[in-house]
């Protein structure tokens, strides 16, 4: 334990250092406006990281592996589907029709209602394997892929670059109507799962032990899924999809911190997370002046670890 | 008796798919556009069934297939990669990476798959599925930083509008890969049951599982590089057809690989008819009716 809590001290100094260094770098001569508008930035990544701390440790428990993250279930596709539809619609004018606010609240709605029905429809049919339900997720999730590349064939390349902008999770447009209510939902799903957290320390000894030790198993399974849907499609509607950060960070969790019990793991990830995508957006914005979004680079080097953390262990 | 009517049913829509179209019939239309593209039509349909099935063999998984194992994204990123850096170098360069792509992404897969102590029928495809996200997000990561975004998306959905004589002939390289599969069956499917009950059986388990990855991705190869990234095709085929005639793998080859063929040739007229006379590329329909069948198909298989 007293090696857990030297890491948690190493992990919020190093958090506290880059959110400094975030904030207070280079700030101009303008410092108010300079500090409101990095402020919203450091809150957006705050609120962005635990989403996918939770979403990722949970899912990861659930399904009892390591190498998946939520969003392969198909959250992303259906986000980028609803983006796509909007720009084909109405072009240039997708601005002036829809506000961010409706956009976000748009696109929370269509990868919940997406993700309830997929539960229903997997748990309607008397059909409790979760495996199956991450397999229909992801064929749907290409089916929408392919709908929306072949309206992406059709957009006007100058209004492409709107969808585009879309495709890869940015910082930069977040704004505060679409914070507060974000910051609210994810402080309520949050106090519900710490409290349930213990939960999760069963599950994860698997499901015959689970089951075993008198825990309701599929109402539980059921529980952590709904958590999980609503984390993720707020975090995708905020800033855009970042597939692959949930399985780097947890990964690096558990390797600094040898425990499994979830409180822990879930709080340290949740800090991890942010010092991945501070130091992230730091690196990107000031060196090299945003020429490539963020979730781009996160997302190769998450695919790199993933390959590596693939070879490297011997059974999975 | 079924293969003769299956060859029936293959002809009919080969005849119905030169006839299709919006300009008058003419001998050189026919010869410079027509043929081609139904000829290479019914070669990626063969193809990409028959590389599903050797996948399926050598995993033992029914749900293995060039989309769910990273290897349509694998020779994406080979065509990307030659796009950026020598895109002046011929359509044999162009090949040869795409074919290198594959066979490596192939190999990694195949060692990952080999690792999986939990071997669900369902898991095994999530990690594949997994792995080809990745390979997709670091080609991604170049069209990003080049801007091509959307027209690496346009060259990868698949299309056979723009297959002209002159423009498709790589595609025929798919047909000693076919041949060699036909030959080699058997031996797949033991080599699909491990190392050491196929060198048990007097096999050379690398030599066979090389040859087959080596048919897989030069087929793939060729057909993404001639036509684009066809969906689902590999997954389908083989399920549907070992579901109404079952396991025989020598008896069922060539029901596979006609099936597939049809299957393809009908997405085709279908999408050239609908919005007629325009046409809805033929990654669109087959992944519609495709991700339809294969849904239906592991809901319903336990």
């Amino acid at each position: 334990m007293k090696g857990v809590k030297r890491n948690f001290l190493i992990v919020i100094l190093l958090l506290l250092a880059v959110a400094g260094l975030f904030l207070f770098y280079n700030m101009g001569s303008n410092w108010e406006f300079a500090l409101r508008l990095r402020g919203i930035k450091v809150a957006a990544i705050l609120v962005v990281a635990c989403c996918v701390a939770y979403s990722s440790v949970a899912f990861q428990t659930l399904t009892n592996n390591r190498i998946l993250t939520p969003s392969i279930m198909g959250f992303e596709s259906v986000y980028l589907l609803i983006q796509t539809i909007i720009v084909f619609l109405y072009g240039d004018q997708t601005f002036r029709v829809l506000s961010s606010l409706d956009n976000f609240l748009l696109s929370v709605l269509g990868m919940i209602g997406f993700a309830f029905l997929l539960y229903i429809l997997i748990y309607k049919k008397g059909k409790d394997n979760l495996y199956l339900l991450l397999l229909v997720g992801i064929i749907l999730g290409t089916l929408f892929n392919s709908l929306s590349s072949f309206m992406q064939l059709l957009i006007d390349p100058n209004d492409y670059f709107i969808v585009q902008g879309k495709m890869f999770a940015t910082f930069n447009k977040v704004n505060r109507d679409l914070l507060w209510p974000s910051t609210v939902v994810l402080v309520l799903l949050l106090v519900v799962g710490f409290r349930t957290s213990r939960y999760l320390d069963v599950l994860a000894l698997g499901r015959d032990q689970a089951i075993n030790l008198g825990l309701n198993y599929n109402r539980m399974v059921q529980l952590f899924l709904v958590i999980i849907a609503i984390l993720v499609s707020i975090s995708t509607a905020l800033v855009g999809p970042i597939t692959f950060l949930g399985l780097l960070v947890t990964n690096l969790t558990y390797e600094l911190f040898k425990t499994h019990r979830h409180v822990v793991i879930i709080a340290a990830c949740c800090l991890i997370t942010a010092v991945t995508l501070l130091s992230g957006q730091f690196v990107m914005e000031r060196l090299f002046h945003l020429s490539i979004p963020v979730s781009a680079i996160i997302n190769l080097v998450g695919g790199f670890y993933f390959i590596y953390l693939l070879l490297r262990v011997r059974k999975l | 008796m079924r293969t003769l009517i299956l060859i029936l049913v293959l002809l009919v829509l080969a005849l119905l798919s030169l006839l299709v179209g919006v300009a008058d019939l003419s001998m050189a239309l026919i010869s410079i556009s027509r043929i081609p593209r139904t000829a290479a039509l019914i070669l990626a349909g063969v193809g990409m069934s028959i590389s599903g099935v050797i996948m399926q063999q050598m995993t033992q998984n029914k749900f293995v297939a060039p989309t769910t194992a990273g290897t349509l994204e694998a020779a994406k990123m080979g065509l990307l990669i030659f796009l950026i850096f020598i895109p002046t170098a011929g359509s044999g360069i162009k090949m040869l990476l795409a074919f290198l792509f594959t066979f490596v992404a192939s190999l990694i897969f195949l060692s990952i798959v080999r690792k999986i102590r939990y071997r669900s029928v369902v898991f095994v495809p999530l990690v594949g599925l997994m792995f080809g996200g990745i390979i997709g997000s670091i080609s991604t990561f170049f069209a990003v930083r080049l801007n091509i975004v959307q027209d690496t998306n346009a060259w990868m959905m698949a299309d056979f509008s723009g297959i002209l004589q002159g423009r498709y002939e790589l595609i025929y390289l798919s047909l000693p890969a076919i041949l060699i599969t036909y030959l080699y069956a058997n031996k797949f499917t033991v080599v699909g049951m491990g190392e050491d009950f196929s060198k048990n059986l007097g096999l050379n388990y690398n030599a066979i599982m090389n040859i087959g990855l080596f048919c897989v991705s030069l087929t793939v190869s060729a057909v993404v590089i001639t036509a684009g990234a066809i969906p689902f095709l590999g997954l389908i085929v083989p399920n549907v057809v070992s579901l109404l005639f079952g396991d025989n793998l020598k008896k069922s080859l060539p029901l596979v690989a006609l099936s597939g063929a049809i299957f393809l040739l009908l997405c085709d007229i279908a999408g050239r008819l609908v919005i007629y006379p325009y046409e809805v590329p033929i990654g669109v329909t087959v992944s519609i009716i495709g991700a339809i069948i294969f849904l239906l198909l592991i809901i319903r298989k336990r």
